[in-house]
């Protein structure tokens, strides 16, 4: 029992980005147990995805073909199944809205203890251990996994993503589906609105967080944007509150954005909003809070007060 | 019919703290209602006052401390609140979601909830599991990052919008009883009013051990245990502005003008 298994994301015939990263540190990790790293993608073009599954690390990919999309259920039963032939030391997921959607489960039925939201994970005498963000990312903590095997949940963009082209045998995985189980239904799929603005057009974008503190206090953003011309971006907080249309929504479950400048205003840097602006040329952060994680990816920290310092930047800038 | 909310209680770190021995001292955390269980328990409150429930029910599993967030979800309109400790859950055992999973279980299973609404995730450990996880442990469905649902009582169903990455909606249908874990966004939490925060100061808190639940010291033993906690590594490469407000703004300025966003 020393295989690692890899189950991947795809969505709409596409696979997601963050499944390569799970190769990357499934190979990894199979190195160290000393095992093997099997990759498992379930429904959809099961070949197609197959194919951009065979890089560097990977000995043995399994296509499950049940299902056009994902269905939780039908995952849940997958995996299960699965694990139950492979015995792997670890099962290894991306942590994404779809896994935590059923990887709970998986661990439920298997009884399994689980780590989710992982950025680091190696093997020591004591265990699996793993790094892990808490307290929005301010501190982190390493959780060791006393039992073997075990379930681990990846977060995207902690790992590089897998590359080469290798030449890994490919098997039908074929097991009975329990349909009277399969109790949830998945009707279809919505793109939220196009709203009013396009955020990912934006050279210059000026990001602004629950720092603001009140919806009349935006107008010291609006004057800065107006003399700078620069488009105005939202963390989800300011969008959950109907102060901004969810266009503006920068995050992972907004827009990721590309600008040449992004100005992050009164933004913590919570994990979902940094992995919407990774791709930003040049991150400027202004926070009141020295251990706000969005310094952590800024190019320029400035630790103040946005009310004096924006202002100020407005004034010079006119 | 009636709906459970599970709710816990988070800790936040002051904006000075400092880690010693390890761990944050308890004086630089302050403790509250998360986040998005407030916009589960909204959820729950709204469909009681509109008639789709009678009753709401919130389990929290926390030490005597936590009494005091309860009484805010109370504040907030839970009818009654269930809390669940014993010494037996002090250090690791939390850590692990299948035992909080199996803690809850048995005060659902008690209640008889058509719906439980969890937080998608806990604004301090950020498991994000915990919904899914009682719900697989009860046998029941469930539908994770839910933005919108509607219940559909005659055909025993629901109908969710779940919140998928890049700006996605998955729409799916569960069967009743479920379990939904609840996005932030999806209502506008109300706040406590001063006479409400009065009455639920004298509301009775249901309070149930382990024991009491029927989960026995060996389910609580520890799978993982949490090391040390540390700062993160700097990235290194983060130019820190010193100065006053004035001097900070000019280093904006600057770096604006260098990388061709702003004219000079």
């Amino acid at each position: 029992m020393s295989d690692v298994l890899a189950v991947v994301e795809h969505r709409r015939g596409e696979l997601r980005d963050v499944s390569l990263e799970l190769i990357e540190a499934g190979a990894d990790l199979a190195a160290e147990l000393d095992g093997e790293l099997h990759v498992a993608v379930i429904g959809g073009n099961v070949e197609a995805i197959a194919d951009r599954l065979n890089r560097d690390g990977v000995d043995v990919i399994h296509t499950i073909a049940d299902g056009a999309e994902f269905n939780h259920d039908v995952y849940v039963q997958a995996v299960r199944a699965l694990y139950e032939t492979l015995e792997p030391a670890v099962v290894l997921a991306p942590h994404t809205v779809n896994a935590l959607d059923y990887v709970p489960a998986v661990a439920v039925d298997l009884d399994l203890p689980l780590v989710t939201d992982v950025i680091d994970v190696e093997v020591t005498e004591a265990g699996l251990r793993t790094t892990r963000g808490l307290y929005e990312s301010k501190i982190e903590a390493t959780v060791t996994v006393t039992e073997r095997p075990c379930v681990v949940t990846l977060r995207p963009g902690e790992w590089a993503r897998a590359g080469g082209v290798s030449s890994v045998p490919v098997e039908a995985f074929e097991f009975e589906i329990e349909e009277s189980a399969v109790d949830s239904h998945v009707e279809g799929f919505e793109e939220a609105g196009a709203g009013d603005v396009d955020v990912t057009a934006a050279d210059f974008l000026i990001g602004v967080g629950r720092g603001i503190g009140e919806e009349a206090n935006l107008s010291v953003i609006e004057d800065l944007a107006e003399v700078t011309d620069a488009t105005i971006a939202a963390s989800r907080p300011l969008v959950d509150n109907g102060w901004f249309d969810t266009s503006r929504q920068v995050g992972q479950s907004g827009k990721t954005v590309s600008p040449d400048v992004y100005l992050a205003v009164g933004i913590s840097g919570a994990v979902q909003h940094v992995a919407g602006i990774k791709g930003a040329n040049t991150i400027i952060a202004v926070n009141t809070d020295p251990h706000a994680p969005i310094f952590d990816i800024a190019d320029q920290a400035i630790v103040g007060d946005l009310f004096e310092v924006i202002p100020e930047l407005t004034d010079q800038l006119r | 019919m009636k709906i459970l909310v599970t709710f816990a209680e988070v800790a936040a770190v002051a904006d000075n703290f400092e880690i010693e021995d390890g761990a944050v001292a308890d004086r630089y955390l302050e403790y509250d209602l998360n986040e998005w269980d407030e916009y589960a328990l909204e959820a729950a409150v709204s469909l009681r006052e509109e008639g789709i429930a009678e009753e709401v029910v919130t389990v929290t599993i926390g030490p005597e401390r936590s009494a005091d967030t309860i009484r805010m979800a109370l504040a907030k309109g839970a009818d009654r609140a269930i809390r669940i400790w014993g010494d037996d859950l002090e250090g690791d055992p939390l850590e692990d979601v299948s035992t909080r999973a199996a803690l809850m279980a048995p005060v659902v299973e008690a209640e008889a909830p058509t719906l439980v609404l969890s937080g998608v995730q806990a604004a301090d450990d950020g498991y994000g599991s915990t919904g899914v996880s009682l719900a697989r442990t009860l046998g029941w469905q469930w539908g994770a990052v839910v933005n919108d649902f509607t219940l559909d009582r005659e055909a025993d169903s629901v109908r969710v919008r779940r919140e998928l990455e890049g700006g996605i909606e998955e729409l799916t249908t569960l069967s009743l009883p479920a379990v939904l874990t609840i996005q932030t966004g999806i209502n506008d939490p109300r706040y406590a009013s001063l006479r409400g925060l009065q009455e639920a100061q004298k509301q009775e808190i249901d309070v149930q051990t382990p024991a009491e639940l029927g989960v026995g010291a060996d389910r609580l033993e520890p799978r993982l245990e949490r090391g040390e906690l540390t700062e993160p590594p700097s990235r290194g490469d983060t130019e820190y502005v010193e100065g006053d407000p004035p001097e900070q703004a000019t280093a904006i300025a600057e770096q604006l003008i260098e990388s061709g966003v702003v004219q000079e």
